[in-house]
């Protein structure tokens, strides 16, 4: 590290990355920073070992001509050479843009043009493919540098160069170039940009996300100490690279805090390494916990009766109980003693199982999670909390403090964050993490963030009265009206429905109609499991959605909801008067999902209009042909006869209470 | 020594291919009555993947059995590194750098996955019985070196995933994809493989193509394979010979063999006017 660096770190001058890096480096150089499962074994790098190596990066893409300002994209899975990249890149004053690994090169092209990128940091062969693939649309891209070697060898290298060789490189060049490297991180202040980030964007092309490092580090200093994290923290960094969350706990708040960041071997190993390091600081978005619910449940039943008695009992007892222990609230000592008891028999054992036997405190957000859901994990004694958050807000706009926590809020506005509601219900706030501009787009900019600096969510919410907590109903433009003028609020019923192990996906539609209709997808994981113990066979999933049996099961499930809807008089309109089971899952590859796996909703009813017609009509059945695309990019034709189904619908007074949970 | 000495070839793609491996003198091979191969003669290369083609019952997996050293022709020779191969045990045989897959999967399916691979490293192990049971001294190192090994095959075929996975619950292609690695561990300087795309779908032999490049191509081992789809053998493979009815009716480069009149006749079929 060089002693420019250290003289601003000592002066308090910490205002990008880089710095805050060097600031590690010198306090703490000797505690591990990051950890990466590679050949079976966790390989650790400690803070001074980091602020070598990217030192190092950035040496070497100094020499390969990297410029103040140049946009360099990083693509790829989570591993620490793409986040050391990132920094490299910073520290040399260019802007690191990290893309959707899983983009096929379609989308790819899009914000590589869009952003101007010099230079392209790839995980494997498969993204440099992608990039050489649109290379001849996307002029900019001048350097390709490759992380895993692996198939490399025959590929043109006049442009191209393996990490390691830009490093030793760069190692080479020290003497030469160090000083000009100096000069750049030195010249770095809150008002240089820290990383743009496209949102996936639920409608439209997606979006350049400008965000400073003041919003990054403000963001990070303000939401690290709200949850007093340490250095001793530990987190699993395994969510795409692209996404804020991602920036902001695997980067600004592990370099402000200066706490640990392991990267899986891979994504299928993903389980396995997250019980191997036990965070205790976890983020996961509520489809993981709800996998997570899923796979337990299914292994549950799969036990003997012994153990499935002994799991119903104690986590019933958990239910009842567990969340007022965590919450601190008084609880009898006899309840204390049989949770007691039950840790050691089952929540113990289960917790270690899932990987969260350690975790301190855990976060979900992106959208809402089931009741049923976040209080399993709760009972078990792990500290869920709710946040709300958006890219444009460097994550944080609302969240949980311990000891206030409840599924159907997301918490009270974030230290720093202001938050006030507009007269239609839609939620806007102001903070010091708040968003630059959108990227070349001044329109958008002008149409998000107003000139005090007060930025529109799009999400309808209100203030809860007594708490102050903040509740989010959906998004301000899917919360609609019935043609009887009762309010039809989707998310509400197909989180109710999406509860159901069985159940992956769900969209209701009814919004200016006198009732509702469902497509369900169901999760093959779940409902395969359940053919096989049934002796159902399938050969594919579109015959195993179409099975009768399923659609039984399915139909259950839906008059359930329905049952749960009737009870609240304001929603009860939204019960779920036809349904189908549909052939295809919902594919972010399709367009029918963002990156994130949220469903776009426009674009689904688009695409299966004749499906909703066939619902309205009161048809039996529907042949319909739908179009995929395959994980290279070719499109095939799916074709499919869809049955329909009537489900039983509540009329509010005679409900029965039982179905409710 | 019998050497053949020569200065191999480059292939479309730039590759430097060696000189003779191995070569098929004349050979011919009976089962009793019947003749599964008739005197053929084909040589293998240092480096180059190397096909052999043929309808149902031409002789091919006969093929791969004498190249192995499984089955002694009655008659021809096979020169390896320039000298005449003897009649030889398997183990003996692996020890010369020689290692395969088979066409039926031939894995311990009791064991996991990474128990299986570490069986492929047997022959790079040299302590005794006891010092193993007993997990002293040369035994433990010799582990941790042979699993270090196995990891980078691990990585390098992408089965992290599956490492502790008994093989019985694993799926077909990645049963063949384990088959693989297993072989590979040998570290052979020969690898034949039997059928390695048999009974898979697209994917699953996309990413097997793509593994049987990467290992001619990372670790620079010579491939023999016998395969039926011809598009995989069209791409894969800088030499192709193929086999019809025992004998050899055809040996070049894909385009050569594909533009062959006789091995269009036996092979692909005639266009009837």
């Amino acid at each position: 590290m060089s002693t420019a660096a250290q003289e601003a770190a000592a002066q308090g001058a910490l205002q990008s990355i880089p710095a805050l890096l060097a600031r590690n480096a010198a306090s703490q150089g000797n505690r591990t920073a990051y950890r990466e499962k590679e050949f079976g074994i966790w390989q650790s790098w400690t803070w001074s070992e980091v602020a070598d190596e990217v030192e190092a990066i950035a040496l070497g893409f100094l020499a390969l001509g990297m410029e103040r300002g140049d946009y360099v994209a990083i693509i790829g899975r989570n591993r620490p050479a793409l986040y050391w990249s990132m920094v490299a890149a910073q520290s040399v004053g260019a802007i690191p843009v990290p893309l959707y690994q899983d983009s096929v090169a379609e989308e790819m092209a899009y914000v590589l043009e869009h952003c101007g990128a010099r230079f392209a940091i790839c995980g494997d062969q498969e993204q440099v493919d992608k990039v050489i693939e649109v290379r001849a649309r996307v002029s900019a891209i001048e350097q390709i540098v490759y992380v895993d070697r692996r198939g490399m060898r025959k590929y043109d290298h006049s442009q191209m160069n393996w990490i390691d060789d830009v490093k030793a490189e760069g190692r080479a060049a020290r003497q030469r170039l160090l000083p000009e490297l100096d000069q750049r991180r030195n010249a770095l202040t809150y008002d240089h940009t820290c990383v743009i980030l496209y949102t996936s964007g639920t409608t439209g092309k997606p979006k350049g996300v400008v965000l400073s490092n003041r919003n990054i580090i403000e963001a990070s200093k303000a939401s690290s100490e709200f949850d007093r994290l340490k250095p001793t923290d530990e987190i699993v960094a395994y969510l795409p690279m692209a996404w804020v969350g991602d920036f902001i706990f695997a980067i600004g708040q592990a370099y402000w805090t200066g706490f640990c960041v392991n990267c899986p071997e891979s994504a299928a190993t993903m389980m396995t390494d997250l019980r191997e390091i036990g965070p205790t600081y976890f983020f996961a978005p509520p489809r993981i916990f709800e996998t997570m619910l899923t796979q337990v449940m299914i292994r549950m039943e799969d036990a003997g009766r012994a153990k499935k008695r002994l799991f119903d009992t104690y986590m019933a007892h958990a239910r009842r109980v567990g969340p007022a222990i965590l919450d601190g609230k008084p609880v009898s000592a006899a309840d204390r003693a049989k949770y007691a008891l039950g840790e050691l028999l089952v929540y113990g054992p289960l917790k270690n199982t899932l990987g969260l036997s350690r975790v301190r405190v855990a976060y979900t957000a992106g959208e809402a999670i089931g009741p049923e859901i976040f209080e399993f994990y709760r009972s078990l004694g792990i500290n869920l909390k709710q946040l709300y958050g958006q890219t444009e807000a460097s994550v944080f706009i609302t969240q949980q403090p311990d000891g206030e926590v409840r599924s159907d809020t997301v918490g009270v506005p974030s230290p720093g964050v202001e938050v006030r509601i507009a007269e239609n219900g839609e939620v806007f706030y102001r903070s010091p993490g708040t968003f630059v501009e959108y990227f070349k787009n001044p329109e958008s900019t002008a149409s998000t963030k107003d000139s005090a600096g007060w930025v529109a969510t799009g999400d309808a919410g209100f203030f809860e009265e007594g708490s102050g907590h903040l509740r989010i109903i959906d998004r301000a433009k899917d919360v609609g009206k019935m043609a009887d003028g009762s309010m039809f609020a989707p998310k509400y019923v197909e989180n109710k429905l999406k509860f159901f192990p069985n159940i992956l996906e769900a969209v209701l539609f009814g919004n200016g109609r006198d009732r509702c209709v469902a497509f369900i997808n169901i999760d093959l994981s779940a409902v395969g499991n359940w053919a096989e113990r049934n002796n159902i066979g399938y050969s594919s999933y579109q015959e195993l959605a179409g099975h009768p049996r399923v659609l039984e099961m399915i139909q259950e499930h839906v008059e359930e909801v329905n049952a749960s809807v009737a009870q609240d008089r304001m929603l009860s309109g939204c019960q779920v008067h036809r349904f189908l089971v549909l052939h295809k899952e919902l594919d972010a590859d399709d367009g029918e999902m963002t990156r994130t796996r949220k469903v776009r909703r426009r674009i689904v009813e688009e695409k299966f209009a004749d499906l909703i017609a066939a619902l309205y009509d009161g048809q039996d059945s529907v042949y319909t042909e739908t179009e995929v695309t395959y994980e290279d990019g070719r499109k095939g034709k799916l074709k499919a006869t869809l049955e329909l189904r009537d489900a039983k619908v509540f009329d509010t007074e005679t409900a029965a209470p039982i179905a409710a949970q | 020594m019998l050497d053949t000495q020569d200065d191999g070839y480059m292939t479309a793609d730039g590759r430097k291919i060696g000189g003779v491996a191995m070569e098929m003198r004349n050979i011919t091979l009976r089962f009793g009555g019947v003749v599964a191969i008739k005197d053929i003669s084909f040589d293998i290369r240092w480096g180059e993947v190397r096909a052999i083609i043929g309808p149902n019952g031409a002789g091919k997996s006969s093929m791969l059995n004498v190249i192995s050293g499984f089955y002694h022709p009655q008659e021809g020779e096979v020169i390896y590194k320039g000298y005449k191969r003897p009649r030889m045990r398997p183990y003996e045989v692996a020890r010369m750098g020689i290692a395969r897959t088979f066409q039926n999967i031939a894995l311990f399916e009791g064991m996991s996955v990474l128990d299986n691979i570490m069986t492929g490293r047997l022959n790079h192990m040299s302590s005794g019985f006891l010092s193993q049971a007993m997990w002293w001294g040369k035994a433990a190192r010799e582990e941790e070196e042979n699993r270090e090994k196995v990891e980078k095959i691990i990585d390098f075929l992408e089965i992290q995933h599956i490492r502790k996975t008994p093989v019985a619950r694993l799926p077909y292609g990645l049963k063949k994809r384990v088959e693989l690695a297993r072989a590979l561990a040998a570290e052979p300087a020969i690898l034949l493989l039997d059928e390695p795309m048999a009974g898979m779908n697209v994917e699953e032999k996309e990413d097997m193509c793509r593994f049987v490049l990467d290992v001619n191509d990372e670790f620079g081992t010579t491939i023999v394979l016998i395969e039926h789809d011809m598009g995989v053998v069209m791409d894969l493979s800088d030499r192709v010979v193929v086999m019809d009815y025992g004998k050899k009716i055809g040996d070049g480069t894909p385009d050569e063999v594909r533009n062959d009149e006789e091995v269009i006749k036996a092979y692909l079929g005639v266009a009837h006017d």
